[in-house]
Formats: structure tokens, sequence, C-alpha cells
């Protein structure tokens, strides 16, 4: 799977081969394989525990794999030095759940941070080409604030601003719906379709949010607990029988909750005044 | 079922080894790091920030260092009194204090007032950076943590450490000077050409080499404790107080060191 110096990748943009995880002896990730194209959408489902947010680390490098592969455009990230790796990730956009935006710094210097470590472009370039990225995102106007004065919707598209500043390969989102109302929630889908209109992006999406992934997915994948269940487009998946998806797109819950036990004990607490 | 005591004893070994060991790993990669964090050759961001880190570890330090060193001085100067007196020895006092202070007490009570403001500072800092992720998004942006975060406090401690010992030492000393003047009369002038009498060079070199090292052990206990958070805020409060626990524990214990290097190589 080398590449070849110079030659222009055709394989899958990420390639993930028998990826294991284990934290204190507990498998988080246990044998997963995913393949995800150049310029699709690829939404990581799964329910809380599942392993998707650890499938996520993984795939921005944040997390060397234990066992098995993760190929970034054919380059094995466990393999690569540190020096590749940090490379790599520039390769790599990630707006994440809390935005992650640093406070001390303002809404524009944030998003000229990555070009200011990595370039040496002229301030005034930098100051065009942040305020380019603020009006992708639809913040043109907020650049001189604090990310303390923006609200949750717009801190996480100034998160994305962000993550575009060294114009990536791969825009990744973790929860991008979490934490917002659904109009806001619907704005930010719509700005990552938009996005992968106008840059032809490789997008890789975390949510448990139904109607987000459906809005953006090209296909979907499902975690549970730590195996990919299924992998497929978003149709093969809303006709699965699998239980385990079918529970999950339904919104059924683990454990029904006994109502008559439920009855049973408060009775016991007004007959007794005690439990 | 309670496990055996053996178990446990070797768990608890087993952890402060890779505690030192991930203390040595990042003053490692900090020493590397601070080369870029200097002014005119390195990243102007970074000294820049290492300047904002010195006002408020060095600046931010001062008052309380100021009087915790005077009533030190006093202190000591009143406590060999009541002894020297009754030996006809009052004109010790003035060594008592300047070796007491040069030695010992300036830096040492400089770094427990660093790490009490500072080291519970930048382990709260990072710490709430990893909570928010900042720490991920530096990591992801391709920038290194320990230099975007920790080498300019690193650089900041190593200026402004120094600088505080010094004037903590002025200020124990000249409140000896106060405490002699208010009780045997002698001169604030003769008082500190005496001071300067009993100085010698290995106390001064000593002196800024304990700083050195107790800025070192502050700032990396600091942001050690801050980049191990896991979990929510209260896990960011935690290690805010194992911070300074940690760091004021080996301040000490590196004084022990030190202090044993220099006895040992003659200088007591």
């Amino acid at each position: 799977m080398a590449q070849l110096p110079g030659a222009i990748w055709t394989g899958p943009v990420i390639s993930v081969r028998d990826l294991v995880v284990s934290y204190n002896g507990r498998r988080i990730l246990d044998g997963i394989n995913l393949d995800i194209s150049r310029g699709e959408t690829m939404v990581l489902l799964g329910g809380s525990g599942s392993g998707k947010s650890t499938l996520l680390r993984q795939i921005i490098g944040l997390e060397r794999p234990q066992s098995g592969e993760i190929l970034l455009n054919g380059v094995d990230l466990a393999k690569c030095t540190l020096k590749d790796l940090k490379n790599l990730r520039r390769s790599i956009g990630v707006a994440f759940q809390n935005a992650a935006l640093f406070n001390s710094m303002s809404v524009e210097d944030n998003i000229a941070l990555p070009l200011r470590e990595h370039t040496r472009l002229a301030d005034s370039t930098i100051r065009l080409m942040t305020w380019m990225k603020l009006a992708v995102v639809g913040l043109a106007e907020c650049g001189k604030l604090s990310p303390q004065a923006l609200s949750g919707g717009m801190k996480k598209r100034a998160a994305v601003a962000r993550a575009l500043s060294l114009d990536p390969e791969i825009l990744v989102f973790d929860e991008p719906s979490a934490g917002l109302d659904p109009i806001v929630a619907a704005e930010l889908d719509e700005l990552i379709l938009g996005l992968k209109r106008a840059f032809s992006m490789t997008v890789v999406v975390v949510t448990h949010e139904m109607a987000s992934a459906f809005r953006i997915a090209d296909r979907m994948a499902m975690l549970y607990k730590g195996s990919l269940i299924a992998v497929g487009t978003k149709e093969e998946l809303q006709s699965s029988t699998h239980p385990r998806i079918r529970q999950f797109f339904d919104r059924i819950p683990d454990k029904i909750a006994d109502t008559a036990a439920i009855d049973e004990y408060f009775q016991r607490y007004l007959e007794r005044g005690s439990i | 079922m309670s496990t055996p005591v053996a178990e446990r004893l070797g768990g608890a070994t087993l952890r402060h080894v890779e505690y030192v060991g991930s203390l040595a790993i990042q003053l490692r990669d900090a020493l590397g790091a601070l080369g870029r964090t200097l002014p005119f050759v390195g990243n102007q961001d970074r000294w820049q920030s290492a300047i904002r880190q010195m006002l408020a570890v060095g600046v931010g330090a001062f008052p309380m260092v100021g009087i915790m060193a005077a009533c030190s001085g006093f202190i000591l100067a009143m406590q060999g009194a009541s002894e020297l007196r009754r030996l006809g020895a009052m004109e010790f006092v003035v060594d008592l204090v300047t070796i007491g202070f040069m030695r010992e007490l300036g830096p040492l009570l400089t770094a427990i007032a660093v790490s009490g403001r500072s080291g519970s500072a930048f382990s709260a800092e990072i710490g709430s950076m990893v909570v928010t992720e900042e720490i991920d998004a530096l990591k992801t942006m391709g920038i290194d943590p320990i230099e975007f975060v920790l080498a300019p406090k690193y650089l900041a401690a190593l200026i402004v450490l120094p600088c505080l010992t010094i004037i903590c030492n002025a200020c124990g000393i000249l409140a000896g000077g106060v405490f002699m003047r208010l009780s045997t009369d002698m001169a604030l002038g003769v008082y500190l050409k005496d001071v300067v009498h009993s100085m010698v060079l290995r106390d001064v070199v000593m002196d800024l080499v304990k700083s050195l090292a107790f800025a070192t052990v502050i700032v990396h206990v600091g942001c050690l404790e801050g980049f191990r958070v896991h979990g929510g805020p209260d896990a960011v409060g935690r290690s805010a107080t194992a911070a300074v626990v940690k760091s004021t524990f080996l301040v000490i214990l590196a004084d022990v060191g030190f202090t044993t290097i220099f006895y040992l190589t003659g200088g007591s």
C-alpha cells in the first residue's frame, strides 16, 4: 500500500483495516474495517459508548492504533514518524464538538492561527484569507469579537472556518448538531453540504442526530459496542432489518420500564410512609 | 477482596516511576522547544506569550513574595537574636539572616509562593484546554502543545524566578536590618556592609541555580497535571490542587538534593 513519491493516490482517502483499540483491557474498537472514498460524506452513527468518537480520534491521528492500520492517502498513521504525522494532520480540518476556539484570541486570530504557524504569508494576506474563510461560514462581520461573545451555532461555524483555514482535503465534524436548536442545526447541515459542493471535500461526520445524518450523508457506518454492524448508503441502512439498526432508527429504549413495579413501589411508600 | 500489600506497593511504585518518566519526557520536549520561544531567533508570538506569562508569574507575585520575605527575615532575626544575645554574639544575626536567605529561604520561599499562585494556574489553564478540546485542536492543526502552551511559561519562569528570588533575598535581609536597627541601634549602613562581607559568590550561584531548578519543577509539574486531566471541570480543580501539592513537595525534595551536594562539596 506504500505510495510512490509524487504519485497521486487513487485509492480510498481514508482506509481503516482491522483496527483494535483497548483501554485498561476493555476493547473500545474491535476489528474495524472501513473505506472512505474521495469526495464522499461518511456519517459515523452509534449510541453513547459505541466507540464512534474513539474511531474519529484514530482517523484524525490524535491516537495511534494498538493493532491494525489507518491509511490516509495510503500512508499508515501507525508507522509514520511524528513529523510526518504532523504534516498529515494538516490535510485534515477538524470541527470539534465544543468548537474548541481559544478564548484568549479573537475569532479572527483563531482562524488565522494555522496560517501564522504554517505559512510565511504577509499579515495582510493572512487577514484577507481569514476574512474569506469567515465569509464562507457567514461570519464575516464577527472577526473582531471574542469567541465568548458568539452563540453556540456561531461558535461551531467559526470552528468550521478554522478547520478550513489550511484548505484541507478532509473535513471532520464531531457531533455538529449537539447542543444546537433544530433551526441552527439545520443551518449547519446546509453549511456542510455547501462546503462539500464548493470544495469537493471528503467529509466525515460523527453524530447520533438522525435527521442531520440523513440530510448530509452519502454513506453511513453504524457502530455498536466497538464493532461496525453496517456500512452502506442511507437507503440501505434505512431498509435494514438488523435489530440494533432498527432499534436506533426507531428510537426504541433498551429496557422498557416496569410500570407495575413502579406502581407497587409508590403504593408501599404511601401505605408505610417509608420504603 | 482486598488487594495484596505487595501488589498495591508495586502498583504505586510503577505509577510514581511513570510520573517521573512523563516529567522527564516533557522536560526534554520543552528544552527542545525553548529555542523557538526566544526573542529575535524564535517565533515572536511565543516570545509575546512568554512576556505575558512573565507579567502574570513575576509582577503578580512580587508583593506577596516581598511581604513573605520581609516577615520571614524579621522572624529569623528575632529568633536568632534571642539565642545569640545570651552568648553575646548579636553581630552573628547578620550572618544568620544573610546566609539563611541566600542559601535557603530566598529560593524556597519564592518557589512556594510561585507554586501556590502560578503552579495551580498553569494546571487549571491547561486542564480546561484539555476539557474543551483546545489541546486536541492544536494537535490537529499540526501545532505542538508543548511549544505553544508550555514553552512560553517555562521561559517566563526561568527568567522571573531568579529575579523574584533576588527580590526575596533583598526584602528578607533588609527586614533583618530593620530588626537590628530597632534592637541594637546598629545603623543600616553598617548592617549592609556586614551583609556584603558575609556573602560569598558560591552562595549567590547556589541561590540562582536553586531558583532555576525550582522554576523547572513548578512549571513542569503544573503543566503535566494539566495535560493529564481526564473528565470534566471537577478534574480541573483536582489537577490544580495536585499541582500545588506535588510541586511544593518536589521543590523541597530538590532542595534537599541541592543542599546535600552543596554540603558535600564543602560549602557548609
